[in-house]
């Protein structure tokens, strides 16, 4: 078959270097294009977001120009990503891991850390930028868990228990952090992720179904034990009814989907939504971002946004099946994992389907960390096809 | 790779397409399928109607004079959203504005307190408006203050000063009218209320003044105007990030009213010049009516009451202290038409009516003892006097009670005496409500009082009412009033248990009470002078009106009032003529002989009746004049009266006739038409001109410059 075919190759010395004229020829451009696509489409929405809340500022476009510069840094990280050796990545992937758990728990450590909206998870840097490492953590979770579940295996062999241990381990950790900071979203998403990891990396079925019914089981003790702060369970909870409650987390719920709903088929136009420009939903330049493409571009522009980021997570898989060892494949089942669960649930709860929490619409929301992690990640997505294609050639 | 984990790649990629079609579908069910409820309900978040209150129309006197104008005051108002975003919530604010404006802090802040909030004043004090609404704390601020608050921007964020129109009484030759003008005060909730979830844009607003009593209430939706609206886009903060749609008001109508500023003024000036003949006599002299209606339109020439106020006193807001004062001097209402008295002898030109058709004779003599005895009850003449065998006419000349006591005493026995049931004849009672006692005279004045006839019915009505109390204190017996005055206790029980018992009887003391105008009989003094208008025109009662016409800020007449006939007095043509014939004779011959002494009423014979009634609790009669001039071709019915005033003639003749002077242009012993107040000698027939730009044309010529719809419009 053809995987197999494909894996009699995989542990062929890597013959060309990282660049070179393949590097070009064997990008995948789809997913490339689409990345770009969603990340301009998103900093008009940025641009029509922050407009408002900075027109009485000396310029403007500050807060474009801003994400700007965070889009172009991506991009560099990127392909920084892209380009690395695969395994100078997987040999350094430790250290990689180590520096991004430093960073969690750096917000802890007064002077450093920043509260933005309950959570303390921002570490300040000097001339006002922030950085949130639970953005990288997610970097560096999928690269050491890829890392352990497909280290030392024979082909066609299921992770053995200590692995898949240690690699819950390295989940564990960044979530147990997280979990202090608040930061529910991230959580949440990191629990995917590691699930997902498990699940590909061809884990004994009991594993998986072991960790989901966990999952489960632990969530309702959480809630039942009072182990969530009444304000989390009030936050998670109120997408259900957002109306009964004029609560924060309702208001901004109930102010979300007013704008979205009131977008209809076609939306206002580009800075025309009364809730954007009248600044009645909260953050929407970061977290609700997904209001203003909701209220601006209408039902026609939402569905092409979520095409546009369904490509890039159809060639994330593509590229997760064609990898040419378990490693790749588990970097990219990550990176799509991540993606797409952090893309349903910050959308979802714009839409009133899933709980309000913290997190960004990758590739679209304005903030810088999200920025470069999303790119870096593409990159890497490159870095699993090139590895492949050069593999496979 | 393993098949497991191919295998599980793929449901998670499956798994990842269902939760973006999840995502696909919700959007369409919130956006397609119900998005128009949010695209509402982000309408409502969003848009903030600014209104812009519409000049108020003026109200004129039939010359075009301005009864009711406007003028510009600057007026200060606070913003308290700005306020609020200052670092001390804008104390420093306040204390600033409150010395430069002379005003102590505390005034200012208790305006800018919600109603119904912890700690608010009472209405008008306390703001009952929107919170987007910048809050009026000060009127007529000096122009230097206004511009020094406008200055100092820094100083000042969130206060403004700028020209608004506010009510002015240009009140020509000093009139008062406050009755009639009525005054305006802030939107009620209940009329809110009843506008139910109205979005016309002319509706009313929490922000709206509105007429609250007189034409300012009458004509209210004509004098209003519509409101210039404005909708806005705002923001969370309140901030406008665009205008959507913008409509310019439309000024209100003017109110051309059928009143006389001079003739007016001369009526109160009268009025007021009966009330202190009453009490240089001593009486007590509390209050008084005049009314001067044309007879043959029923339109209101002038009318007063005492005491009054001054209508100025409501713009911007009447204090506490002035309020009391208004309602302790029982100022507010109008004698004239909510206030209810006995007519007394008044009425006799009804009672004469009566009698005329039933039949009697109008010609025969009839005795006028100086009292009768009826039922054991003795039934006095006034004063006793005695005239021994008199004609109906001159019973009515000298205002003899007794000749219409026997008049009474016969149609009482007629109609079954002691026993006749309730439903039996009641001639008097059915002219009076013929002539429209006890009921509403329709006038465009809101609030009038309706008045009741003392008859059989009412009698059997009021006692369905009242006979449990009577019943119970008849069984108590006054036990207060018995520690002190067991004889009055007595006379209070007997009296409780004969109307617990027989209290629905009408009997011959009750019908010779009504035939006077005494008993339960209670009337305004309009309605008298509608009925002295219907005797004047033959029969022809009408409703009366204050307004004559309707007619835009621009000079469009929309609208013109005309003579409304409430109905014909069915009364025979004969009895009309000989009260016509008789009331003449009260003025030459008779109890108003001395008030017109020296009048020329050879050449304006003024047909005229007193009344001095009786009320309980007071030993000085309501002081009456009633009458009707030319009695030859009648054109006004003026009425005065004194409530505690003496009699008739004594109290009151002497202002009806300065009244009829005024009217004529009486001067000494002559007539000159041209003296007469009013211009032209007569009421108009024509209307004032209203120029395109909202100034007026006066009859006299005269263009009235007071601050009109327009040039109040421009202001800033």
């Amino acid at each position: 078959m053809r995987t197999a075919y494909r894996e009699r190759y995989s542990t062929a010395p890597i013959a060309r270097g990282t660049g070179g004229p393949g590097y070009w020829r064997d990008l995948d451009w789809i997913l490339l294009g689409a990345a770009l696509t969603v990340t301009v489409f998103g900093s008009v929405l940025v641009w029509s977001a922050s407009r408002a809340d900075m027109a009485a500022e000396s310029d403007p476009q500050s807060y474009l120009k801003r994400h700007l510069v965070n889009v172009v840094i991506g991009l560099a990280l990127g392909v920084v990503a892209s380009r690395l050796d695969y395994r100078w990545l997987r040999a350094y992937t430790p250290i990689i891991y180590g520096a991004s758990m430093l960073m969690l728990v750096l917000p802890f450590v007064p002077g450093v850390g920043a509260r933005i909206a309950g959570a303390r998870a921002w570490i300040d840097l000097p001339g006002g930028m922030t950085i949130q490492p639970s953005e990288f953590a997610k970097v560096a979770v999928i690269l050491m868990m890829a890392a352990i579940l497909s280290e030392k295996r024979d082909i066609e062999s299921e992770p053995r228990d200590r692995d898949v241990l240690l690699s819950l381990g390295v989940a564990v950790l960044p979530i147990l952090i997280i979990l202090v900071q608040n930061d529910t979203g991230t959580v949440l998403i990191l629990g995917a992720v590691s699930l997902s990891l498990i699940a590909v990396s061809g884990a004994r079925t009991r594993w998986v179904v072991g960790l989901i019914g966990g999952a489960v089981i632990g969530g309702m003790l959480a809630i039942q034990l009072g182990l969530l702060k009444e304000y989390q369970v009030a936050r998670l909870t109120s997408f259900i009814n957002p109306t009964t409650d004029v609560g924060s987390a309702a208001y901004n719920a109930n102010q979300a989907r007013i704008a979205i709903g009131g977008g209809g088929m076609f939306g206002y136009g580009l800075f025309q939504g009364p809730q954007t420009q009248g600044k009645f939903v909260p953050v929407n330049e970061s977290d609700f971002i997904f209001t203003v493409v909701g209220e601006e571009f209408g039902f026609v522009g939402a569905v092409i946004l979520i095409l546009l980021m369904a490509i890039v997570l159809w060639r994330a898989v593509m590229i997760a099946f064609r990898a040419d060892d378990l490693y790749g494949r588990l970097v990219a089942t990550g990176i799509v994992a991540w993606l797409a669960f952090q893309m349903f649930e910050n959308i979802g709860m714009t839409l009133g389907i899933m709980p309000i929490t913290g997190i960004p619409l990758p590739l679209v929301s304005a903030g810088g960390t999200s920025m470069m992690a999303t790119w870096i990640a593409v990159g890497l997505l490159q870095n699993v096809r090139l590895h492949a294609q050069r593999a496979g050639v | 790779m393993s098949e497991r984990s191919n295998l599980r790649l793929l449901v998670l990629a499956v798994l990842v397409t269902s939760l973006l079609g999840t995502l696909v579908a919700r959007a369409f069910y919130l956006q397609v399928m119900t998005g128009e409820t949010y695209r509402a309900a982000a309408e409502s978040n969003t848009v903030r109607e600014a209104v812009e209150p519409a000049v108020r129309g003026l109200i004129l006197d039939q010359a075009g004079r301005p009864l009711v104008g406007n003028r510009t005051s600057v007026v200060v108002t606070v913003d308290r959203q700005v306020l609020e975003k200052e670092d001390d919530g804008g104390e420093a604010v306040i204390r600033r504005l409150a010395k430069i404006l002379d005003m102590q802090e505390a005034k200012i802040a208790e305006r800018l307190v919600n109603c119904g909030t912890d700690g608010a004043k009472p209405p008008p004090i306390c703001w009952n408006g929107s919170s987007y609404q910048p809050i009026p704390v000060a009127n007529d601020v000096d122009t230097q203050t206004a511009l020094t608050i406008m200055e100092r921007r820094s100083d000042f964020p969130g206060i403004s000063a700028k020209l608004q129109a506010v009510r002015e009484y240009p009140a020509p030759f000093n009139v008062n009218a406050a009755h009639l003008l009525g005054y305006l005060g802030p939107v009620t909730e209940e009329q809110i209320a009843a506008q139910g979830d109205s979005q016309d844009p002319d509706r009313l607003r929490i922000t709206d003044t509105v007429g609250r009593t007189g034409l300012e209430r009458e004509y209210d939706a004509e004098l209003r105007g519509q409101p210039g609206i404005t909708t806005l886009a705002v923001d969370t903060s309140g901030q406008v990030t665009g205008t959507l749609t913008s409509t310019p008001p439309v000024a209100g109508n003017y109110v051309i009213t059928s009143l006389d500023a001079r003739l007016q003024s001369v009526v109160e000036g009268q009025l007021v010049a009966a009330i202190q003949r009453a009490r240089d006599e001593g009486y007590p002299g509390k209050s008084g009516a005049a009314v001067v209606v044309d007879v043959q339109t029923g339109h209101v020439l002038a009318m007063a009451s005492y005491p009054t106020y001054d209508p100025a006193i409501w713009i911007g807001g009447v204090t506490k202290k002035q309020y009391r004062e208004l309602i302790s001097t029982e100022a507010l209402s109008s004698n004239a038409y909510q206030g209810l008295f006995a007519p007394g002898s008044t009425f006799k030109v009804i009672s004469t009516a009566a009698a005329g058709k039933e039949g009697y004779s109008l010609y025969g003599q009839y005795p006028c003892p100086s009292s009768v005895r009826v039922g054991g009850q003795k039934f006095r003449n006034f004063e006793s006097s005695a005239y021994g065998r008199i004609s109906l006419a001159r019973a009515i000349e000298v205002s003899c009670n007794t000749v219409f006591y026997g008049l009474a005493e016969r149609m009482w026995l007629a109609a079954g005496g002691p026993e006749a049931g309730s439903a039996a004849a009641d001639p008097v009672a059915e002219t009076a409500k013929m002539f429209g006692l006890g009921s509403a005279t329709g006038v465009d004045l809101p609030g009038e009082s309706v008045g009741r006839v003392s008859s059989r019915e009412f009698k059997a009505e009021n006692w369905r009412a009242m006979r449990e109390s009577w019943c119970a204190n008849a069984a108590a017996g006054y036990p207060e009033t018995r520690k002190t005055d067991p004889k009055l206790a007595d006379y209070f029980t007997a009296l409780d248990k004969e109307n617990c018992e027989n209290g629905f009887l009408w009997r011959a003391g009750d019908a010779l009470n009504a035939i006077i105008g005494q008993g339960d009989t209670a009337v305004t003094p309009l309605q008298m002078a509608m009925v002295y208008a219907a005797v004047a025109n033959g029969g022809n009662l009408y409703q009366p009106q204050v307004a004559k016409a309707i007619v835009s800020a621009s000079g469009d007449v929309i609208k013109e009032f005309q003579p409304v006939l409430k109905s014909k007095v069915e009364v025979p043509k004969a009895t009309m003529t000989f009260l016509r014939r008789t009331l003449p004779g009260v003025t030459t011959a008779g109890s108003g002989e001395t008030a017109f002494a020296g009048f020329p009423l050879d050449q304006i014979p003024v047909a005229s009746k007193t009344g001095s009634a009786q009320v309980t609790g007071s030993d000085v009669s309501t002081s009456w004049y009633a009458s009707y001039a030319p009695a030859d071709d009648p054109k006004y019915a003026v009425i005065v009266m004194v409530t505690e005033g003496g009699t008739g003639s004594k109290t009151s003749g002497p202002s009806v006739r300065k009244i009829y002077e005024a009217l004529f242009g009486v001067r000494g012993g002559s007539v000159n038409p041209s003296d007469s107040v009013l211009l032209g000698g007569e009421p108009q027939d024509t209307l004032p001109i209203v120029r395109p730009d909202g100034t007026v044309i006066g009859l006299n010529g005269q263009t009235s410059g007071v601050a009109t719809a327009r040039s109040t419009r421009r202001s800033p």
